[in-house]
C-alpha cells in the first residue's frame, strides 16, 4: 500500500471521528429520548408493581424473556463470526470484524438487562451472584439462572477484550492525529502503543488466543440460555435439542443484525470503498445456510413432537401451528425461511438491498421464534383448568422498543469515537503481515508528520 | 421422629363448595386481588377447586378436583430457584422463603401443577377483611412468589405444643385450614411416616392416584378417584 493510499484510508476512516454534522446530534437526541422513555417506563413499573405488565398466571415469562433471548442471540453475530473468520484467515473479514464485535458487546449489555428488568424485586438482583455475604448464603448453583449469570459475564468479559485488543493500534493512530483533550484521552486508551515489533507480536498472539477461546464460550452461552427452558418440565421446553437449536438461531439472527448494521454504516458513513457488495454476498450466503439449518431444527423439533403424540406437547404444537398463535407462527416461517431463502438463493437478488431486506425479515422472525418458544408452552401446561392467555401491555412494548433504540444509540456513539473499521487490519490485508509491520512504524511516537 | 406430611383428597366426597378455598384465604393472609386483576388471570388461590365438565349434552357431569401444592418429593420448583427461596424442608415440605425470593418466577414455570402465585402488587384486602389478618402468617411483599405451605404455622404450633407436653403428635390432632373447613370430609391431612394414620391408609387405597405422577415429581397428595356415577 502506497503512502498516499494509506493516508486515504486514514482520512476516510477517521472522518467520522473528526467531523460531526448536525444530523449526528439529532440522531443521538432522538434515540436518547426513546432510551430515557424506556428507563422511565421501567422505573414506573418498579414503582407501581410488576402488575403493570401483561404477565399473569400461568404465563410468568413473556416479552422480557423474549427480549433477553433475542438480544443474547444477536450478540452471537459478532465475536463468534469474527473469531471463526479470523481463525480460517478469511481475507474479506478485515473490514467486517470490528463492526461485528461491537454488536456483541452492546447486545450482551442490553440482553443482560432483561433478567433484571423482569425480576419481581429487581433491587435484589445481586442475590443471583456469589458475593461475600455475612449470612454465608450463596446462590443455588443448580439453577440455570445462576449458570446464565456466569455464562453471560464470561462472554461479556471475553468479547470486550476481543473487541478492545485490536482497537489499541487504532487508538494510537487517532492519538497521533489529534490534539488537546482528545489526544490525551486516546493516549490513555492506546495504553502506550508504540508500534514496536514486540508489541505487534504480542497483539497477534493475544488475538489468536482470544479467537480460539471465545468460540466455545459463545457456543456455551446460548446453550445455557436454552437450558433456562429445557431444564423445566414444561411441554415443548423439555427438549434435548434446545442447546444446538438456540445456538443456530442465535448465529442466524446475529448475522442478520450484522448485515443491517453494515448496510447502515456503509450508507451513513460513506464507507462504500471499504464495505463492498462482496461482503454482503458472503454474509448473505452465510445467512442462507443458517436459515436452512434453522428450518431443519424447527422441522425436526415439530415432527418428533407430532409423532410422539404426548398430549400436553401436542396441545402446544396445535395452538402454535393452528390455534391462536398461528398467525405469529406462520409469519415466523415466512420471515425466517421463505423470504431469506428466496432472496439469498438467487444470485440476482443477493444484492445489498436484498440482503438487508432478508435480514430485517430474519430479525422479526427470530424475535417471534423466541416469543413462540416462551409463551405458548407456559399457557398450555398439563392441567387444562389453568391454561391462560397473554397480551402485552404498554410498559413491555415501550421497554422493548427502547432496547432497539439503545442498540442504535450505542452503535452510533461507538462509531463516533472509535474507527468502526479496523484501520491497521485493513492495511495488513492490503499488504501482507511483514510489510505491514514496517508500515505501522508510522504509528510510532516521534513520527514526523507533514 | 421426623414427620412426612401428606394429604388425601377423596374426589367422591368433594362437593365443590369452595369452603376450603375461603378457609385457606383467611388462614394464610392471601391477598384479594379484585375482579379487574382476577380477569387478567392474577387471582390467587393457594388451593383451587378445578371444575371439569365431562360427557356430551345432555349427559353432562360436573366434576371437581381441589388442587393445592402437591409438596412433591422431587419438586421441579426447587432446583431452578437461583436463591434457594424455594427449598425442601426436613419434613418433606416445599417451603418458600418470601424474604429470599427475588421474583424470577422460574419456580412457577417449572411447576407442572401451576400452584405457585406471584404478588403482582402490594397485597390488599377490602374492608373489613384487613382486620382479620392471621398474626401467625407473614404478609407477602410485592414481587415475590407464594404458595400452599400445608399451613406450616399450624404444623409448627402443634409440634411445639406436643414437645412441651413431652408426647408424640396424635393423628388428626393437627389439621390444615382446608381440611378443617371441609364439610364432607373429602380432605384428610396427616403424617405419611406413620403407617397407621388415616392419610397413610388412604394413600395405600387402590383408588389412590397422584396427579401428573408420570412426570416423576413424586407428589405427597393422594387423589382417591371417583367411583360413583352421580
Amino acid at each position: 500500500m502506497s503512502e498516499a493510499a494509506a493516508r486515504k484510508v486514514n482520512d476516510d476512516l477517521l472522518r467520522p471521528l473528526l467531523q460531526t454534522s448536525w444530523r449526528f446530534y439529532f440522531l443521538v437526541a432522538f434515540l436518547g429520548a426513546i432510551v430515557v422513555t424506556g428507563l422511565c417506563t421501567w422505573m414506573y413499573q418498579v414503582w407501581m408493581g410488576f402488575g403493570m405488565t401483561g404477565i399473569n398466571m400461568p404465563i410468568y415469562w413473556a416479552f422480557y424473556i423474549t427480549n433477553f433471548v433475542f438480544w443474547i442471540g444477536i450478540s452471537h453475530a459478532g465475536t463468534l463470526i469474527s473469531a471463526i473468520l479470523r481463525l480460517v484467515n478469511a481475507g474479506w473479514r478485515r473490514p467486517v470484524t470490528r463492526c461485528a464485535e461491537v454488536i456483541t458487546a452492546f447486545a450482551l449489555m442490553i440482553g443482560a438487562m432483561f433478567p433484571i428488568i423482569h425480576l419481581g424485586r429487581p433491587w435484589l438482583f445481586f442475590w443471583l451472584t456469589p458475593y461475600p455475604s455475612n449470612r454465608m448464603i450463596w446462590p443455588n448453583f443448580r439453577s440455570p439462572l445462576v449458570w446464565d449469570f456466569f455464562a453471560i459475564s464470561t462472554y461479556l468479559t471475553g468479547s470486550v477484550l476481543f473487541l478492545v485488543l485490536p482497537m489499541i493500534p487504532d487508538f494510537a493512530l487517532v492519538r497521533d492525529r489529534t490534539t488537546g483533550v482528545r489526544r490525551k484521552v486516546y493516549g490513555v486508551l492506546s495504553l502506550g502503543w508504540q508500534g514496536t515489533p514486540r508489541q505487534w507480536h504480542r497483539l497477534e498472539s493475544a488475538m489468536q488466543i482470544m479467537a480460539i477461546a471465545i468460540i466455545p464460550v459463545a457456543v456455551s452461552v446460548h446453550t445455557i440460555v436454552s437450558f433456562d427452558f429445557s431444564m423445566a418440565p414444561v411441554p415443548m421446553w423439555h427438549s434435548t435439542m434446545f442447546g444446538p437449536y438456540f445456538v443456530a438461531g442465535a448465529i442466524f439472527s446475529g448475522i442478520a443484525g450484522l448485515i443491517i448494521a453494515m448496510a447502515a454504516l456503509r450508507k451513513f458513513l460513506h464507507l462504500e470503498e471499504y464495505l463492498h457488495p462482496i461482503h454482503f454476498q458472503n454474509l448473505g450466503k452465510l445467512l442462507l445456510m443458517m436459515s436452512l439449518l434453522w428450518t431443519y431444527f424447527v422441522f425436526a423439533e415439530r415432527l418428533t413432537v407430532w409423532y410422539g403424540n404426548e398430549s400436553a406437547e401436542v396441545q402446544v404444537l396445535r395452538v402454535t401451528q393452528k390455534g391462536s398463535f398461528a398467525p405469529l407462527y406462520w409469519t415466523m416461517v415466512v420471515c425466517n425461511f421463505v423470504v431469506p431463502f428466496t432472496i439469498l438463493s438467487l444470485r440476482r437478488l443477493r444484492t445489498i438491498a436484498g440482503c438487508v431486506i432478508a435480514s430485517f425479515c430474519v430479525c422479526i422472525g427470530m424475535w417471534l421464534e423466541r416469543f413462540l418458544i416462551v409463551v405458548p408452552s407456559l399457557g398450555h401446561k398439563y392441567l387444562p383448568y389453568t391454561w391462560g392467555h397473554y397480551r402485552p401491555r404498554p410498559v413491555e412494548i415501550i421497554i422493548t422498543i427502547a432496547t432497539f433504540a439503545a442498540m442504535t444509540l450505542l452503535y452510533t456513539l461507538f462509531s463516533k469515537f472509535v474507527p468502526i473499521i479496523s484501520i491497521w487490519e485493513l492495511k495488513v490485508g492490503a499488504h501482507g503481515v511483514h510489510e505491514a509491520q514496517v508500515q505501522h512504524a508510522e504509528h510510532a511516537i516521534g513520527e514526523v508528520r507533514p | 421422629m421426623s414427620h412426612k406430611w401428606g394429604m388425601a383428597v377423596d374426589l367422591d366426597k368433594c362437593t365443590g363448595c369452595g369452603a376450603c378455598v375461603t378457609a385457606c384465604h383467611a388462614e394464610n393472609n392471601i391477598p384479594i386481588v379484585g375482579p379487574a386483576q382476577a380477569a387478567r388471570g392474577r387471582a390467587m388461590h393457594w388451593l383451587r377447586v378445578e371444575r371439569y365438565w365431562e360427557g356430551d349434552f345432555p349427559d353432562v357431569r360436573l366434576t371437581f378436583r381441589p388442587v393445592m401444592c402437591q409438596q412433591c418429593d422431587a419438586a421441579p420448583c426447587e432446583p431452578v430457584c437461583p436463591t434457594y427461596a424455594s427449598h425442601h424442608t426436613d419434613e418433606g415440605l416445599n417451603a418458600q422463603v418470601y424474604n429470599r425470593c427475588i421474583g424470577t418466577r422460574y419456580c412457577a414455570n417449572a411447576c407442572p401443577y401451576n400452584v405457585r402465585f406471584f404478588d403482582f402488587f402490594h397485597p390488599q384486602w377490602p374492608k373489613p377483611l384487613h382486620l382479620q389478618l392471621n398474626p401467625d402468617v407473614s404478609v407477602r411483599e410485592v414481587g415475590v412468589m407464594e404458595k400452599c405451605t400445608f399451613c406450616v404455622q399450624r404444623i409448627k404450633a402443634a409440634e411445639i405444643a406436643a414437645k412441651a407436653d413431652n408426647r408424640a403428635l396424635k393423628d388428626g390432632e393437627l389439621q390444615t385450614a382446608c381440611v378443617q373447613s371441609c364439610a364432607s370430609r373429602a380432605l384428610v391431612f396427616g403424617d405419611l411416616s406413620d403407617p397407621e394414620s388415616e392419610v397413610s391408609r388412604l394413600a395405600r387405597s387402590p383408588r389412590g392416584g397422584r396427579l401428573l405422577e408420570e412426570l416423576g415429581t413424586r407428589p405427597n397428595v393422594t387423589y382417591l378417584e371417583r367411583q360413583t356415577q352421580v
